[in-house]
């Protein structure tokens, strides 16, 4: 039997999901392999377990943790998909604000007071926080990146199709920028997180002239400590590095926190 | 004792939508009780974490509102972030970025009409089963997407989230061999959408109307997708930009994270059939053509024609960019320093994306930091109408149906707008002091 593959989506741009539609000369072979039994930005089929659950996206309220409880209990494998599901992505910066504060912000105070105090809705009016998937349920595998790399995705399916032990090294981005003979961004005179961040992305930031802001994560041998020291010693102030940080890092461990 | 026209309709997290929305129906003896539409995305409160961050970083940071309009984010931003800045960019920036916004296009609207709307009118549940009975077809299909991408990568760097464009001009410019295999490429690609535009041709659109107001960009010299004033079938003029909440009239009801619009009427639409209707004369000729076929005529007012006139933009798209990257290939591209000084300020943007008029607004300090946030997207401005649209279609669509083919109806009506639901929950009303 063909095994049951599932994508669910939590609070995200549904990027990742798009950019395996976006494997367009793989997605029938890919589809000829496995039966995708949930797919809900694309497809209206739906079943009752899984053996690879894709999530995309962080968690925030009530509802979705029961969501995603509900989905690991009757999955197999469960893969966090793309930077939003791994560490919370960009919209963790939001997690250095009181929620009641953002709703202010986002909805004015009257507004807020009235929808969160609904009879009927109140449910959907419930943002705690932003979290990792790994933060509420474990996680098999995660593949990192804002949007996923596809190659990633299909070296992971197919490991797990094949019954083997997908790979990740833990490089940093500098690696593959080295290969792609691209300048230092340091030798331009910038920040980089190259040297901390995940790599397995190519550098593709990099190659398109941009920098590394770490959307991949941090490794887990990351100097932090050294890194940021040294955009200190460039002259960066301590309000540019915390903004840095919080870019795509905010909740991973040491780099939410302002270090003097 | 039960009555075949009692019944409550719940349909959780619509499928082949971006975004997660539930349609709700009760009727009793007959009669429509209630009808919803429920937003249940969560919330990512953007325009209150930009806050602090430096114009570029604010550009690349709001494109996550939505992968599948992350171009149109990033455009909207730049143009908001420009103005605060004082910058006026580049011809060669403009030709390009106008580009980049119809790759787009095309990209979002072959995958909406090509992947996520065709299996309704084949009976189907997705594409999967198509890709068996109609394999030349997904095919095509999947070709001309890939196309699409693939042009937007070789401007921007990559399809999603590019990296290449950014304030004041290109970090890295687009590679001349490459822009020339895209120009062969789409050339080559005409007869393969003018086959899709045959197969479109045949679809049975269900035939309800209803009126509302129709907004857009509009602009005097071409069809309006990246510049213009804001154009509402209701009034004869045009409204600057920056007025833009005169025209958004944004607000909160309980059962939507996304908010609400209105202007002159109770509801509006935009997208690609609000365009099509205000400035069906500035399409290109063989667009025009193309909706003749298609039996479209402006003014329209079935909101599920919408899905027709994608297929006319995707027409528009394809030879206006053929025409645009003829000319890039003439010219050629010239190296430009993409720097700028941030400054204290305030700046709105708007542009036309796949989904609909989208604006931005931002206010930064002297050092460049983002002090305010603002965005109003396609789809909050939608869902409104939406609703209206089912109120007015359920009552008809009531006694001549069945249920589950009213709630199929209603499903279809929901997907025809595209609805980018993940971009919608973002709104912000600031108080400016």
């Amino acid at each position: 039997m063909k095994p049951k593959v599932a994508f669910f989506d939590f609070a995200s741009c549904e990027g990742c999901q798009l950019a395996l539609l976006n494997c367009e000369d793989d997605l029938l072979a890919i589809l000829a392999q496995v039966e995708l039994v949930e797919f809900r930005e694309a497809i209206s089929e739906q079943a009752g377990r899984y053996d690879i659950a894709f999530i995309e996206g962080s968690i925030h309220r009530e509802q979705d943790i029961e969501r995603l409880y509900d989905i690991r209990s009757r999955s197999k494998v469960l893969v966090a998909l793309g930077a939003c599901a791994c560490n919370g992505n960009v919209q963790a910066r939001s997690n250095f604000v009181a929620p009641a504060e953002n709703y202010k912000a986002v909805y004015g105070e009257e507004d807020r007071n009235r929808v969160q105090v609904d009879g009927e809705y109140w449910p959907l009016w419930t943002h705690t926080r932003v979290r990792a998937v790994h933060e509420v349920v474990k996680v098999d595998y995660q593949l990192r990146g804002c949007p996923m790399q596809p190659t990633e995705f299909l070296h992971l399916l197919k490991s797990l199709l094949t019954g083997r032990e997908p790979s990740f090294p833990a490089n940093a981005v500098c690696v593959e920028c080295k290969k792609n003979e691209n300048e230092c961004v340091y030798d331009r005179g910038l920040a980089c997180f190259g040297p901390i961040a995940f790599g397995g992305c190519d550098a593709i930031c990099i190659n398109s002239g941009h920098l590394c802001d770490g959307c991949r994560g941090l490794l887990p041998y990351a100097n932090v400590k050294a890194h940021r020291q040294l955009l200190k010693e460039m002259g960066i102030d301590i309000t540019s590095v915390q903004n840095r940080y919080r870019l795509h890092l905010s909740n991973e461990p040491d780099a939410g926190e302002v270090r003097r | 004792m039960s009555d075949s026209k009692s019944y409550k309709i719940r349909l959780e997290h619509i499928t082949r939508v971006e975004g997660h929305g539930s349609i709700r129906i009760d009727t009793h003896q007959g009669k429509v009780e209630e009808v919803r539409l429920e937003i249940v995305e969560a919330n990512r409160f953007f325009e209150n974490f930009v806050k602090g961050m430096q114009p570029h970083e604010v550009v690349q940071t709001i494109s996550r509102i939505c992968g599948i309009c992350c171009v149109g984010h990033q455009l909207a931003g730049l143009k908001a972030v420009e103005a605060a800045m004082g910058i006026t960019v580049s011809d060669q920036t403009m030709r390009l970025r106008k580009m980049l916004n119809e790759s787009q296009f095309l990209q979002s609207h072959s995958l909406h009409l090509y992947f996520l709307t065709l299996p309704d009118f084949f009976g189907a549940a997705s594409i999967l089963p198509l890709a068996q009975r109609e394999p030349e077809l997904v095919k095509r299909a999947l070709a001309l997407k890939k196309l699409a991408n693939d042009y937007t990568a070789v401007l921007g760097g990559r399809a999603l989230h590019p990296v290449a464009n950014t304030v004041n001009g290109w970090r890295k410019l687009p590679d001349l061999g490459k822009v020339e295999e895209i120009y062969t490429r789409l050339l080559q690609s005409v007869p393969e959408m003018e086959a899709m535009l045959e197969l479109i041709k045949t679809l049975k659109v269900p035939e309800y109307e209803r009126e509302t107001e129709y907004v857009s960009l509009k602009h005097p010299d071409e069809y309006a997708l990246y510049d213009g004033e804001v154009c509402g079938s209701d009034i004869d003029t045009t409204v600057p930009v920056g007025d833009y909440r005169q025209v958004s009239n944004e607000f909160t009801v309980a059962h939507s994270t996304s908010k609400w619009s209105r202007w002159h009427r109770d509801s509006y639409m935009v997208g690609a059939l609000a365009r099509v209707n205000n400035n069906f004369q500035q399409l290109h000729p063989k667009a025009q053509e193309a909706a003749a076929e298609l039996g479209l005529k402006s003014p329209c007012f079935n909101p599920y024609h919408n899905n027709t006139a994608q297929m006319v933009e995707i027409v528009h798209c394809t030879h206006n960019s053929l025409a645009m990257l003829a000319d890039l290939l003439n010219d050629g591209l010239v190296e430009e320093e993409a720097t700028y000084q941030p400054v204290a300020g305030r700046g709105c943007g708007a542009i036309e994306v796949p989904r609909g008029i989208l604006f931005h607004e931002y206010g930064f300090d002297a050092n460049g930091r983002c002090l305010d946030a603002n965005a109003i997207i396609p789809t909050s401005q939608n869902i409104n109408n939406i609703e209206q649209d089912m109120k007015a279609f359920v009552p008809l669509m009531l006694p001549v149906m069945s249920q589950d083919e009213l709630a199929l109806k209603m499903e279809m009506l929901l997907r025809a707008y595209d609805p980018c639901i993940s971009c919608s929950v973002h709104m912000l009303d600031v108080k400016f002091v």
